[in-house]
């Protein structure tokens, strides 16, 4: 954990647009994210652990909700990533919380994902996961490192 | 040793060397890139087929060596661009997956 100055009243906050469709800007956030946190002067393994799991949660935004927003907040206790959209929703999350499960479509998984790993990463990376998703209306998802 | 020694003891091609410098503690083969972001560890040498830009962003991320594209695999002008771009090492190998796992392996024991 960095040494702050002072106490901090509220967290630092940093947010992203993550774009639909365009998987030429996937990983953008995480990138931003991974260097504000090492600027920062936050561990190398929780960087790492942060940037990992949300770099699958911007994935998940372009291959399933065309795109969405990424929220970093920061403050002396934790790191807690929020990632929204307003894609289509999870069906059954506690069947795409198994590994290996995937929806992604053959033109997916010939980039190299789709294999049904990214929420099971994210579950692994973060020290709390919490998936709020409605079908229909979109997903949210809540990370906490610390 | 650094991916610089490491890429000339192995006559591995480099695509781009950006960071010559980083040492080469280990190896890891995937070419499914969550899988690899899980799995990958700092030092590591990436062997994979997968040539397209993303492989750029999960060598950033995973903090890998280099990235080692084997069996005459060709970078992506997109992929060689951001490589180039954000310090990521790219070599290359005429050699199956299988075979550069192998040497490698060998030479990292020795």
């Amino acid at each position: 954990m960095p040494v702050w100055g002072a106490r901090m009243s509220e967290p630092v906050r940093f947010l992203w647009q993550v774009d639909g469709d365009d998987f030429s800007s996937a990983g953008e956030a995480s990138v931003l994210a991974k260097r504000s946190l090492r600027e920062l002067g936050f561990d190398a393994e929780l960087i790492r652990r942060v940037a990992v799991a949300m770099y699958e949660g911007e994935i998940n935004m372009v291959i399933h909700a065309h795109g969405g927003e990424a929220e970093m907040l920061v403050d002396e206790d934790a790191v807690r990533v929020i990632l929204r959209d307003v894609g289509p929703g999870i069906p059954d999350v506690e069947l795409a919380m198994q590994a290996g499960y995937s929806t992604a479509t053959d033109s997916v998984r010939a980039l190299g994902f789709g294999a049904g790993m990214g929420l099971p990463n994210m579950k692994r990376f973060a020290d709390e996961l919490v998936v709020d998703s409605r079908v229909g209306e979109g997903t949210t998802i809540e990370m906490t490192f610390r | 040793m650094t991916v610089s020694e490491f890429a000339e003891k192995l006559s591995l091609h480099p695509f781009c060397l950006p960071v010559p410098g980083i040492n080469v503690s280990g190896g890891y083969a995937g070419d499914l890139l969550s899988w690899v972001m899980g799995k990958a560890q700092w030092g590591d040498a990436w062997v994979t087929i997968m040539s397209n830009r993303n492989v750029a962003a999960v060598a950033q991320l995973t903090e890998v060596a280099c990235v080692v594209l084997a069996e005459n695999v060709r970078p992506d002008a997109d992929l060689l661009a951001l490589a180039q771009e954000h310090g990521v090492n790219l070599l290359g190998s005429g050699l199956s997956a299988f075979a550069l796992c192998g040497v490698i392996a060998e030479f990292l024991r020795g």
